[in-house]
């Protein structure tokens, strides 16, 4: 299993091997699925459509929809208005969505189609809406494309009728579903009335009803994306994802936010859950303070078999700034810390947190593959591997125990319905990261030192 | 903040008359910013008092995406800002998508943020792809000015570009402002460059006049304002600026059938 990779480190600029990213495209069509009554349309060739909605469907086990303009070689000369209209009506004929979010493909962004214009000429059935973002994948990552989505959405909906609607917008960023249901239930602990945006939940985790629905129950209604520019605030979740749509709400519509790091862990948590208490200034029940409570009693009893592990974190950058600094609480080193996707303050975050926690001979890296990661690790081994199941290869190829988290998880079930958010996600992790780590002690431990209890 | 096009033939003197006329608004105190869309990146050349800057592509291709807007925007004659979008060399790779992509980080990185009464984009040629066209998608510039002269090749261009510009005029609404005669010395050139901006139902704003002083300022790497403020042609483009300043004609153009413009090409007689 990756033989061929060299120990030898050589400096590269442009190649990457094994990528720790995606398209743009796949974070803007997951960005509208979680918007009721949306069909997310690719405005590019069939192939780009294809591909997103597979990479989607493997991780969510579920049907992911999305219509496309297939593009053909007159569309690429002339440019793909008619395309994207004739794809409009159809659309709306056939699979009769309220709302369909255009995102575009590298190709329809090279010809340069202007869809603002193309959108505000076309014939919208009335109550019925079209959107789009700009989603060229040679720029960022699917990361990139989920936020631009956002603020797709949120730059042809938002209003402001000047009525504070008393909710707070809450931007989860980029979890699972299960993640979103765990957010939802600490607010509704906190006695915060929310809006999410976007909300996957109940569309990537629609129950099996022995009916196919193409619409699924769950998903940020478009009323709901109007007024959030009305709401008393936004709390976004995700240093990363978050900044923009937050800092595009505050420009447009003057409302306030707070930015905070992915809630993983007790520090994060604790963060969200403060934040919570500002908008409905009210204590924290006793319920959420038990739950800490208990979290935190589960790390003094495991400690002892994560101190000082030093553990490898890949994946998306806000998902990885979370698990780092709860790596960091369970006392663990995060030797080798990257993401896919290139941006600068990822890496100024995750040092700072090497800083805060002291730890030395730790390496933090942006827009880097896993190629890298794997050469990093056969220098200086790790005790635990952490991330997407890409990941698996090197964990074979190295033996080191592996904990799938984050995007893509494609080879094993029930992933995205649990979450690894709040105070009940952390007692997930730890459950699951000293289950690998055991597993891997009681493997290799000798028969004599085979013990019972651990 | 008036954001502005300049676009017309290739060779024209887009790029000359931009930066001559940028440096008279300069001199009347307003705050300009020059975006050069031109993959050559010697939009700002004149103003800036040589090829002074990097341009934003080469900048992102080689330092990735977190890019200050000092690096990319430099400051020269009269205060005039000016940055170079640049681009591939001919025959290779995708010169359009360069301005979609130069243009887009400039927004992000706050270039327009600033206290400007003006931003002028200086684009490359006719307009032929999509990219070309992106100064004027999207509300960005709501004004465009033609520079042309008397010759046939000229105006057929300018005629070409007005298509364009009607095609954009009902949602970015763009307008153009008039055809700007950049003179090559033709029989009746003003005569038959004002007939042509009446029949697309725009004006001619101003004809600048063919003279040496363009040259010998263009050698040492100024404007004619700055290098020789004294010479009648510096004035020719203060007229310039004052009468853009002072514009008040929009149109949605009328672009003419090419048989049209044959028959106004006869009337003038250049046909001959």
């Amino acid at each position: 299993m990756l033989d061929l990779t060299p120990k030898t480190v050589k400096e590269r600029s442009a190649l990457r091997v094994n990528p720790c990213k995606t398209c743009q495209p796949v974070g803007a069509m997951y960005a509208a699925l979680g918007v009721k009554g949306c069909m997310p349309h690719s405005h590019g060739s069939q192939g780009c459509c294809s591909y997103h909605r597979t990479v989607l469907s493997r991780h969510f086990k579920e049907p992911a929809i999305a219509s496309s303009s297939s593009f053909t070689e007159g569309a690429s000369v002339f440019g793909g208005r008619s395309n994207i209209s004739t794809a409009a009506k159809n659309i709306f004929d056939m699979y009769d969505p309220d709302i369909i979010a255009v995102h575009t493909t590298c190709l329809s962004e090279t010809i340069g189609d202007d869809l603002g214009s193309y959108i505000m000429d076309m014939d919208i059935p009335e109550g019925k809406i079209v959107v789009h973002a700009n989603t060229p994948s040679y720029v960022g990552s699917h990361i990139n494309g989920f936020f631009n989505m956002m603020m797709g959405f949120m730059n042809y909906l938002t209003k402001k009728t000047g009525t504070n609607n008393g909710k707070t917008a809450v931007f989860p960023g980029w979890v699972n579903p299960g993640d979103i249901r765990e957010l939802k239930r600490i607010a509704g602990l906190m006695n915060v009335p929310t809006t999410f945006f976007p909300d996957q939940s109940g569309v990537l985790d629609a129950p099996m009803t022995g009916k196919y629905d193409m619409y699924p129950e769950g998903g940020t209604t478009a009323e709901e994306i109007q007024g959030l520019g009305d709401s008393e605030g936004v709390i976004a979740l995700g240093e990363i994802i978050g900044a923009e749509p937050a800092e595009l709400l505050k420009k447009k519509w003057k409302t306030p936010y707070t930015l905070l790091p992915m809630p993983v862990g007790v520090t994060y948590t604790d963060q969200y859950v403060l934040a919570l208490r500002r908008q409905s200034k009210t204590e924290v029940p006793a319920e959420l303070e038990a739950e800490r409570g208990r979290l935190v009693d589960l790390l003094l009893d495991s400690h002892q078999y994560t101190y000082q592990k030093n553990v490898a974190i890949f994946g998306d950058p806000d998902v990885v700034i979370g698990l780092t600094s709860f790596a960091l609480e369970m006392g663990m080193t995060p030797k080798y810390v990257i993401t896919g996707t290139p941006k600068g303050e990822f890496t100024r975050r995750i040092e700072a947190l090497f800083a805060k926690y002291g730890v030395t001979g730790c390496t933090a890296k942006a827009n880097a593959d896993l190629f890298e990661l794997h050469q990093w690790i056969k220098n200086e081994p790790v005790d635990l591997l952490i991330g997407s199941t890409y990941g698996k290869q090197i964990a074979r190829s190295e033996d080191i125990p592996f904990l799938r988290a984050g995007f893509p998880v494609l080879d094993r079930y029930g992933g995205p319905l649990q979450p690894i958010v709040g105070y009940a996600g952390a007692i997930r992790l730890v459950e699951q990261i000293t289950n690998v780590l055991l597993d891997r002690f009681d493997r290799d431990v000798s028969d004599e030192d085979f013990e019972i209890v651990l | 903040m008036r954001q502005v096009a300049i676009y017309g033939k290739g060779g024209i003197g887009k790029s000359t008359t931009t930066q001559n006329l940028t440096a008279g608004l300069g001199e009347m105190g307003k705050k300009i910013m020059i975006v050069g869309c031109d993959p050559k990146a010697d939009s700002t050349r004149l103003v800036l008092g040589g090829l002074a800057q990097k341009t934003v592509l080469d900048t992102l291709r080689e330092e990735g995406e977190d890019i200050e807007l000092e690096t990319v925007l430099k400051e020269g004659y009269a205060g005039i800002k000016g940055v170079e979008s640049g681009g591939p060399e001919p025959g290779v790779g995708c010169a359009g998508r360069g301005i979609i992509t130069s243009i887009g980080l400039l927004e992000r990185l706050g270039a327009y943020e600033e206290d400007l009464d003006y931003v002028f984009y200086d684009v490359l040629g006719d307009v032929v792809c999509g990219g070309f066209a992106m100064p004027i998608r999207e509300g960005k510039a709501r004004e465009i000015y033609i520079v042309c002269s008397g010759e046939m090749m000229a105006l057929y261009a300018a005629n070409n570009i007005s298509k364009g510009i009607s095609k954009y005029a009902n949602t970015g609404g763009v307008r153009l402002g008039g055809l700007i005669c950049n003179s090559r010395k033709v029989d009746g050139e003003a005569e038959l460059v004002s007939a042509v901006a009446k029949e697309i139902g725009t004006q001619m704003i101003h004809f600048v006049p063919r003279d040496n002083a363009v040259q010998k300022a263009e050698i040492n790497k100024k404007t004619v304002i700055d290098f020789s403020p004294d010479e009648p042609q510096a004035d020719e483009y203060r007229t310039l600026a004052r009468k853009i300043d002072g514009n008040d004609m929009f149109v949605v153009p009328k672009p003419m059938s090419i048989d049209r413009l044959e028959e106004i090409l006869m009337e003038h007689g250049i046909l001959d």
